[in-house]
């Protein structure tokens, strides 16, 4: 019980946190829009073809747009040396992390969500078709996408180079859930419900969120502590 | 049984042995003040006695325990080079915070009184971000101090601090010292450190030239340790 009320005070501090200064959220939201904008003009939405990359075009997005989100997550700690008072608090690093996590699944889950209405009017896709699946398929790529982001914040956070080196190293582990969650929501923007075709897709995002998960919680203290 | 007790600590950046078999201790109830030029290893050795890095070799024991345990960590307040706490909340928010990371019974309540002690009672609702660097300061104590911790470990607390944020530091850290707390301070500042030292650990270059208990020669007279013991 004690571990959630700290993973709670961690995820409210930086919602609180981000919504004060909304630096993350404002940048994170502006990019997505404006490749989307940019991928609208490159593209002919009236052809089959687009429906057809549309989950793999929707989640580049999303990967991009998180992960300037994500890099913010350790590194608004380095400032006054916030991360070492974290360190030296009595919670477990697993607390802080999830709670970390929570917070940018939050904020990532909500620049997607206003994306998502963008995506549709500019590449005339009717996304809301089969919204229940297609939420179920965001929110499991979501999480695989903050998990990942969220390990390598804290491995990277005191690299200079972090805005660099983030998406260099999330972005190859991340191949695996992107790949399902492009397969799935391609087909559920043309039409098709999840079933035995795509299936394997959806039970791989759930394995990957899942072992992805305790994986981190695993090593995250020694990422923060050596 | 020591409140703090280093152990044949090495710790190396590569291949340079930033720390070369350090062993000293604290009993409980004294203040062991860190001396050493620039490089010497007093903040590497203050954060593997805080537990932020881990030595390569040899261990650290506060009151008989790991560092890191998580009931050991409620014993330890560290006061940094920096203040520790976010700009985009207010003094009170800070310390509620911390409050239950520390799993204080009442958050606002200790949150309220340190405020209080520390002169930002005022200011309590306002934004960090908008205080004067003396108010940062206060509050980067009242933070180090809100869950009384037993043991405090300070790396270089008196530096850069104005003369009102010093008069509280030092005022806090007699209470401590009265209420039988522990100190380790980290300090270039040898007059104000030596005032409330006890013993006294001489660093240089990585290894230990001197650990013993403080004379009235080295408080009298701050460059005596250096130049008794330190590198010339």
């Amino acid at each position: 019980m004690r571990f959630f009320r700290q993973v709670a005070v961690v995820a409210f501090k930086d919602l609180r946190a981000e919504l004060r200064t909304k630096e993350a959220i404002n940048a994170s939201l502006a990019f997505s829009i404006v490749i989307l904008l940019l991928f609208s003009f490159a593209f002919d939405p009236s052809e089959d073809t687009m429906r057809e990359i549309s989950g793999g075009l929707l989640w580049i997005v999303f990967a991009f747009a998180g992960t300037l989100m994500l890099n913010r997550s350790f590194a608004r700690e380095l400032p006054n040396d916030c991360l070492d008072a974290l360190i030296a608090a009595p919670l477990p690093a697993s607390a802080l992390f999830l709670g970390k996590c929570l917070a940018n699944y939050a904020l990532v889950l909500a620049v997607e969500l206003v994306s998502l209405p963008v995506f549709g009017i500019f590449y005339n896709v009717h996304w809301a078709r089969q919204f229940p699946e297609l939420l179920l398929v965001l929110l499991l790529g979501t999480w695989a996408l903050t998990i990942i982001g969220t390990i390598f914040s804290a491995l990277t956070v005191n690299i200079k180079l972090r805005e660099v080196m983030l998406p260099m190293l999330t972005y190859p582990i991340l191949i695996p859930a992107l790949m399902s969650a492009m397969q799935l929501t391609t087909a559920l923007v043309s039409g098709t419900p999840i079933g035995a075709d795509n299936v394997d897709s959806l039970k791989m995002l759930i394995g990957f969120d899942i072992v992805f998960t305790a994986v981190s919680l695993v090593l995250v203290e020694t990422v923060l502590v050596g | 049984m020591s409140a703090v007790a280093v152990e044949g600590v090495w710790k190396f950046y590569g291949d340079y042995p930033a720390l070369r078999d350090i062993r000293l201790d604290a009993a409980p109830g004294s203040c062991l003040a860190l001396i050493g030029r620039n490089g010497a290893g007093k903040t590497t050795l203050l954060r593997i006695v805080a537990g932020f890095s881990r030595a390569q070799r040899g261990k650290i024991e506060i009151h008989g325990n790991d560092p890191r345990d998580t009931e050991t960590r409620r014993q330890l307040g560290f006061l940094g080079h920096g203040i520790a706490v976010y700009d985009e909340l207010s003094a009170l928010e800070n310390l509620i915070l911390y409050g239950k990371l520390y799993g204080l019974p009442d958050p606002r309540k200790s949150a309220l009184e340190w405020l209080e002690r520390t002169g930002l009672e005022r200011v309590r609702n306002g934004l960090v971000r908008e205080f004067s660097r003396g108010m940062r300061q206060r509050l980067a104590v009242a933070r180090a101090f809100l869950h009384e911790p037993g043991v405090l470990l300070l790396d270089e607390p008196f530096t850069a601090l104005d003369d009102r944020a010093i008069a509280v530091l030092q005022r806090l850290l007699r209470e401590a010292l009265a209420a039988g707390k522990t100190i380790v301070m980290s300090t270039h500042q040898l007059r104000e450190a030596l005032e409330l030292a006890t013993h006294v650990a001489l660093l240089s270059r990585g290894q230990l030239a001197f650990h013993g208990q403080c004379t009235p020669e080295m408080a009298a007279d701050p460059g005596y340790i250096y130049a008794r013991y330190g590198e010339a």
